[in-house]
């Protein structure tokens, strides 16, 4: 009986061309990365043939859900954090230093002033949930300017050169985009982006 | 036999391991790709009027009725269009149209006004040439420059020369009832059309009357 003998054979493959071009992939999405930033609720913006890209700094970001829910936010932490600052000396809510930390992570502004401080109590990861049912009103204060003119104030305030884009959900009732455009119109803000997807050709 | 004893020399294995070197690569690569965008969102420049009286009074000038339209854009993706200044009594005035280059655009383009001439159409027509011009001059035309004869044709000068011919103002009015992406659209309309002068608007008591005329469901119940 003779015994079959299986030639052993070194089953070494050579990685490194492999690893060269990993390391390049690696490169280029280390480089031209920027990264997503979180959004309190999920929004599909229409599409338009408009072609201006959004400025990456100073933009106020204007965030209106489908259901009319609107949330303000910059992505500059300091200019949050002055605006953050500004309304609640005139509100008089005064915050503590767990409640700024749990500002500072948050990505937008969203809670109506007279939940703003119980708001900030909670859990980071109970935040994301309770903002979705919240969004910043837009009735007037005793006849005055409206809890989200003071947010666009304070963040004119805090950075003058910012930019208001507006991302709307595509099906948002034009009444809500109407009302955030008119008290936007009466503290003179008359210059906007409309955040947009780039329409192709094959959605004619 | 010196060369035997060279030889006998032991080798080293030279060859490094990459696997785990490629396995934390590829977890970089994985994070990287899902946490980046790629395609910045595009925008939209949006210049409201101001809300100011004061303002709106001296800005308002004088148009020839024939070279204004006003569009209507009402809920479930319908839109309706007045060739001229509304008459609020008849609401015969009032036509219904459809979204995309069948409906909308076809009306802005083939609107003739009383002088005869159908000045969207030839802004059109302009810019088309600007755009060739633009292709053959290849670098040589800055987008610095292309703009500002963009924005010149939009004006109405469209031979080059100074000489404006009268452009179409399109007043868009969004009812209660449209959505966000209704108002996108027609702004975009206005984009293809190279429409200069249009103006978002908001629907006033005339306009509700000559709704409520043709039968039009303005506002949400």
């Amino acid at each position: 009986m003779g015994k079959i003998k299986i030639a052993k054979k070194d089953i070494w493959i050579d990685m490194t061309p492999m690893s060269d071009v990993m390391t390049l992939l690696l490169c280029f999405f280390m480089l031209t990365s920027t990264f997503l930033t979180p959004e309190p609720v999920k929004v599909n913006t229409p599409s338009s043939v408009s072609e201006v890209k959004v400025p990456e700094n100073d933009v106020l970001n204007i965030l209106i859900d489908p259901n009319g829910k609107i949330f303000v936010g910059t992505e500059n932490k300091n200019n949050m954090l002055a605006m953050m600052q500004d309304v609640t000396d005139k509100f008089g809510i005064t915050l503590n230093a767990t409640q700024i930390k749990h500002f500072r992570e948050d990505a937008m502004i969203g809670a109506p002033l007279s939940k703003f401080a119980d708001y900030l109590n909670l859990e980071p990861d109970k935040m994301g949930e309770v903002i979705q049912t919240m969004g910043i009103p837009t009735d007037s204060i005793d006849g005055g300017m409206s809890e989200f003119q003071e947010w666009v104030k304070a963040a004119r305030e805090a950075n003058s050169d910012i930019k208001i884009a507006i991302k709307s959900d595509a099906t948002t009732s034009y009444k809500v985009i109407k009302t955030v455009m008119s008290e936007l119109q009466d503290m003179n803000e008359n210059r906007y982006q409309l955040i947009t997807n780039l329409k192709t050709s094959s959605e004619e | 036999m010196a060369k035997k004893k060279m030889s006998k020399q032991k080798k080293m294995d030279t060859r490094v391991n990459f696997t785990p070197m490629v396995d934390m690569m590829m977890l970089l690569i994985t994070f990287f790709m899902l946490c980046t965008t790629l395609s910045k969102p595009q925008a939209m420049q949006l210049t409201m009027p101001s809300n100011d009286d004061q303002l709106q009074k001296e800005d308002k000038s004088v148009t020839k009725a024939s070279y204004t339209i006003t569009v209507y854009l009402a809920g479930e993706d319908k839109i309706y269009y007045v060739a001229g200044l509304p008459e609020y009594e008849n609401p015969e005035c009032i036509k219904e149209t459809s979204w995309g280059s069948k409906g909308i655009r076809d009306v802005l383009i083939h609107h003739t006004t009383e002088d005869g001439t159908n000045p969207v159409a030839q802004v059109m027509q302009a810019k088309v040439e600007l755009d060739k011009k633009k292709l053959a001059a290849g670098d040589k035309m800055s987008d610095e420059e292309y703009q500002k004869q963009l924005s010149a044709i939009k004006s109405g000068d469209i031979y080059g020369n100074g000489q404006k011919i009268q452009t179409m103002t399109v007043i868009i009015k969004p009812m209660d009832t449209a959505n966000y992406n209704n108002m996108v659209q027609a702004l975009d309309e206005m984009q293809i059309c190279s429409i200069g002068k249009y103006v978002i608007d908001k629907i006033n008591e005339d306009d509700e009357k000559l709704l409520t005329l043709k039968g039009i469901k303005f506002a949400v119940d």
